[in-house]
């Protein structure tokens, strides 16, 4: 099973090369590989059917407890099929669908690998597997959304569907995680077959609400229901593939899988059977005032994974018969309606019901396949679908629940009937109506009909004889929802009973309802604004939010101020390792040290240091008083024999120092901003940390929580790692990955210090070949700043102050001062032309200059 | 070109920049038994490219590189990363330190091994990395 999901990808990975030489017949051949998959998954329905399950064991990360077992049992199966025998239609249908889009290559190769984590998805045992597959899913379907991404609205939808389903997924790792710390282990089978009662756990309700939040986010259910219609944007496969049987389905999946367990938690079946019933009438209600047909029937298929999470809900045995069947019917006939609407709107060029009529004449086939699809989702006998919607009537009726449930149900299957009809109905009877030309609609080539043709043949099938299906196919399935073996059978015939009467019922409203829909729609359009304010509204408004929180703690915590920054970093470091060391250890004030002469001579050096780095007043003595710090300390580390430290030190020390020379250049002149309190405060929080760092360092001499390691490294380092230098050893040897982690980081380091520079373009570099030599080229003023002599102040001041003319003065101005340069002259008037303001504070500047010189003058004479 | 007081620091730096360089090779290569190491090594050698770079300027420093260091830093984190693999296929864990004494003829024997690969990774990484910043940092100073 591991090599069926494997293949896929690779699949995945080959169409690329496949393309260059097939062009849209790559899809063709594509469909090989999910055809052969799904005729290697139904050899191994008679097994399954016995009630046997397959575990396919492989390790991956064993000291995790992480492995890639498969397990194929009758739910599974179930899924494998549906996504690998409609996955090889859709291929087949994208292969003509998109036939001449040069993008079509890529599509393939994301819905191929989308396939493939929805595969591995219902395979996995492992809840970490699981949960890696299903945000593949959620990544793979991202892309399949905004395959258009020239579209802002693709682009919004596809971004919509990750962000809601990958918030979901967030919270199902944290539900998953909690159920595995719970039952103990990460192996599904496990969990389902250990007798512990998970129910009384008090991280139960918490575990509980984050798996919802996953499944009913994939799943969308209400309220987060509004990223499916939307995600309409795709192109129609996608469409088709995404409601039939994948990616929605996959929150089903879950609960489904997980009911056995769970499903005694009386939360469990209120919060399911709400939200479903909920979703349900939404999904209903929505899709009955929608006119485009992928919007229908995405509402169409919110009301269906209602209806699903609804009966897992119920959780009785025929709830679970039900579900199965269910779960089969909306995935056949929901993928042969959607890839039917694809090709309406493909070959008459809209998919909105109110614009199309009339088309049965010129898409004969597409009508009839339209029209028996509608029937078994409106439940319509001899359909697959009306088998399903009688054992849904029947498990309701046997549910004891709140009536406003049974009103749900009532009103979403009447609404659904009525939807079914438009769907069958309105594009191909009645005056002919389409944005294309009458002669120009044709029936699409055979590689979008197969899928659909398929598909409806399968609910007809199905229909016909539903004993055989349900004892093949959905009967193991709901065995392993139910967690034992589920007595029942699948029939068309029920016999004169409740659910029957109520099917009836709903059908002759729901054609009553379709009768009266134009004048339906329109008086539903009251509730509009109430419905522009739904969940969706919710959405926009969390993004919103989101961004406003960005934008906020970014003003606090990154306001561009390094003081700020690094009190940050030390107060919440002395905070949160003071608290710890206050409350978990005793300090110990160990004063008892015999110093040598020498050593207390460096130590008096390093105090000395660093109280001038802190009152110097100039930047180089700053820079020179650490080095002295940075020295003295490696003065101490050789006199505690750690040479390797010592050399390690000095050099650091002397690198340190040549960058800070290097970047001190850059810096404004020193200046005192801060205030007297500042200051204090900026000392109490050093003084803070210093203490700190004291007691840490006294108690790491007198507390010992483990046997030192150094010992072994000492003993072994010649013998086993061939080197007497314990430090280097350390380094290359004992903790080798520490070091590659590190290498990394400095060469991310360098990388960044690059980018800043290098990207900043009034510092790109090369400019200056003898950069950095300390040779210091003549600053240079612009010509215009450079004033030459005292009259040519005299002379701008009249000018400004307009007593004389700019050219009158500058004749004069030439006659007089031969040695003057013309040029500085004229480019302050084109300065002065140009602006006003600045010539204005040039003018009081001068005032100063001018008095000054006067003064000076004043003197002299 | 050169200012007439620079003379001092253009001559040891001519005689410095070689010996510093062997002596960084020097400390790499003993750093398994002495105090040394590819990062010590590293640091040595760059502190001799800085002083041929205050001395020359930084295309002449580049010059003697002869390769970019930011392609420095690229070689040495591969040759480190190379370090890594030999011990899978002896089937013992990633980074599983590998020996291979080799005797010469005059009777010294040399231990070839991963860690040395790896110290030589380090000692590339470190050089790259810290000339990367400062030949940058040089060259975007002025104009």
């Amino acid at each position: 099973m591991q090599l069926a999901v494997l293949v896929i990808y690779l699949a995945a990975l080959i169409t690329p090369w496949l393309f260059v030489q097939h062009q849209h017949r790559t899809a063709y051949i594509m469909a090989l590989v999910p055809a052969v998959l799904t005729i290697w998954f139904a050899t191994h329905i008679p097994l399954v059917a016995g009630g046997e399950v397959l575990i396919h064991e492989y390790q991956w990360i064993p000291g995790l407890d992480i492995s890639l077992t498969m397990v194929l049992d009758g739910l599974s199966l179930m899924f494998a099929l549906l996504i690998c025998g409609i996955g090889t239609l859709i291929v087949l249908y994208a292969g003509a669908y998109l036939k001449g889009n040069p993008a079509q290559n890529r599509f393939l190769v994301i819905l191929l690998a989308f396939m493939g984590s929805m595969l591995g998805l219902v395979l996995a045992d492992n809840l970490i597997t699981l949960f890696v597959f299903w945000e593949l899913t959620s990544i793979t379907s991202y892309m399949l959304i905004g395959f258009n991404h020239q579209s802002a609205e693709a682009r919004k939808a596809a971004l919509q569907g990750l962000i809601v389903t990958v918030a979901g997924g967030l919270a199902l790792l944290c539900g998953l995680v909690m159920l595995a710390s719970i039952a103990g282990s990460y192996s599904i089978q496990e969990i389902l077959g250990s007798s512990e009662a998970l129910t009384e756990h008090p991280l139960f309700v918490g575990m509980l609400i984050c798996l919802l939040l996953g499944a009913f986010t994939k799943s969308a259910q209400f309220p987060f229901h509004f990223w499916l219609p939307n995600a309409m944007a795709a192109p129609t496969p996608v469409s088709a593939y995404l409601h039939s049987a994948t990616m929605v389905k996959a929150g089903i999946y879950l609960l489904a899988r997980l009911q056995p367990e769970l499903g005694e938690s009386g939360l469990w079946t209120i919060l399911l059977s709400s939200f479903g019933a909920m979703t349900m009438l939404t999904g209903a209600f929505m899709a009955v005032r929608s006119t485009d047909l992928k919007k229908l029937l995405a509402y169409s298929t919110i009301m269906a994974l209602g209806t699903l999470t609804l009966l897992i809900g119920i959780g009785t045995e025929t709830a679970m018969i039900a579900f199965a069947a269910y779960l089969l019917a909306h995935s056949l006939y929901k993928g042969a309606l959607f890839m039917l609407a694809g090709i309406v709107d493909h070959e008459a060029g809209s998919r909105d019901v109110t614009l199309l009529g009339g088309l049965r004449k010129n898409l004969p086939l597409t009508a009839i396949l339209v029209a028996v699809a509608a029937l078994s989702l409106a439940g319509i006998p001899p359909l697959f679908g009306f088998v399903a919607k009688e054992l849904l009537l029947e498990s309701m009726l046997g549910g004891a629940f709140h009536s406003f449930i049974y009103v749900f149900v009532m009103v979403a299957s009447i609404f659904v009937v009525t939807v079914a009809s438009v769907i069958a109905l309105r594009p191909f009877f009645g005056t002919f109506k389409a944005p294309k030309e009458k002669e120009k609609i044709h029936e699409p080539p055979i590689a979008m009909l197969a899928g659909p043709v398929v598909l409806v043949f399968l609910s007809l099938v199905a229909g016909i004889i539903p004993g055989t299906v349900g004892s093949w196919v959905t009967l193991p399935a709901s065995t392993a929802v139910a967690g034992g073996v589920v007595e029942g059978y699948l029939a068309l015939w029920h016999g004169l009973n409740l659910p029957l009467l109520l099917s009836g019922i709903s059908i002759a409203v729901g054609l009553v309802l379709f009768k009266y829909w134009d004048a339906f729609r329109s008086r539903l359009q009251v509730l509009d604004p109430i419905i522009a304010r739904g969940p969706e509204r919710g959405y926009f408004w969390f993004m919103d939010a989101i961004v406003w929180v960005a934008e906020w703690q970014t003003r606090i915590l990154q306001n561009g101020s390094m003081r700020n920054y690094l009190r940050t970093i030390v107060l919440v470091f002395v905070g949160l390792t003071g608290y710890t060391l206050l409350t978990r250890y005793q300090l110990h004030w160990n004063w008892d040290v015999n110093l040598y002469f020498h050593e207390l001579v460096t130590v008096g050096i390093l105090v000395a240091a660093a109280i001038a780095a802190c009152i110097t007043h100039s930047r180089l003595g700053s820079v020179a008083a650490m080095g002295a710090v940075g020295f003295s300390v490696a003065l101490i580390f050789i006199l505690f024999s750690a040479p390797d430290l010592g050399i390690t030190q000095i050099l650091v020390e002397t690198l340190t120092v040549i960058l800070l020379v290097l970047v001190l250049f850059r810096l404004p002149s020193f200046s005192n901003i801060s205030t007297t309190r500042e200051r204090i405060r900026d000392a109490i929080v050093a003084l803070l940390v210093g203490v700190l760092i004291m007691f840490l360092i006294m108690i790491t001499i007198d507390v010992q929580l483990f046997e030192p390691i150094s010992g072994y490294m000492i003993e072994n380092s010649y013998t086993l790692a061939h080197g007497r230098n314990i430090v280097n050893v350390i380094l290359v040897d004992y903790r080798a990955l520490d070091t590659l982690g590190e290498i990394f980081v400095l060469a991310l380091a360098a990388m960044g210090v690059y980018a800043m520079i290098k990207f900043n373009p009034a510092t790109s570099p090369g400019s200056n070949h003898y950069a950095g030599t300390l040779i210091l080229g003549e600053k240079k003023l612009a010509e215009k700043d450079i004033i030459h002599s005292l009259e040519e102040i005299h002379q701008k001041m009249l000018e400004d102050q307009n007593i004389i003319s700019a050219g009158a003065m500058k004749d004069r101005n030439d006659n007089d001062d031969d040695d003057e340069d013309d040029s500085p002259n004229s480019s302050y008037d084109e300065d002065r032309d140009h602006d006003d303001s600045q010539a204005a504070k040039r003018k009081a500047e001068e005032h100063d200059d001018d008095a000054e010189n006067e003064d000076k003058e004043g003197k002299k004479s | 070109m050169m200012k007439p007081g620079t003379i001092i620091l253009y001559t040891a730096a001519r005689f410095l920049v070689p010996l510093q360089l062997l002596f960084s090779v020097f400390l790499l290569l003993r750093g398994h038994n002495e105090p040394g190491g590819g990062f010590i090594a590293g640091l040595v050698a760059a502190g001799a490219f800085t002083l041929y770079l205050f001395t020359f300027g930084s295309a002449v420093t580049r010059d003697l590189m002869r390769v970019d260091p930011r392609n420095l830093i690229g070689i040495g984190l591969f040759i480190g990363m190379l370090s890594v693999f030999p011990a899978v296929f002896q089937g013992q864990a990633f980074l599983t330190a590998q020996w291979w004494p080799i005797m010469l003829p005059g009777g010294t024997e040399i231990k070839l091994s991963t860690p040395l690969i790896f110290d030589i990774g380090v000692y590339l990484t470190v050089v790259g990395a810290t000339m990367t910043m400062i030949i940058a940092l040089t060259e975007a100073e002025e104009r």
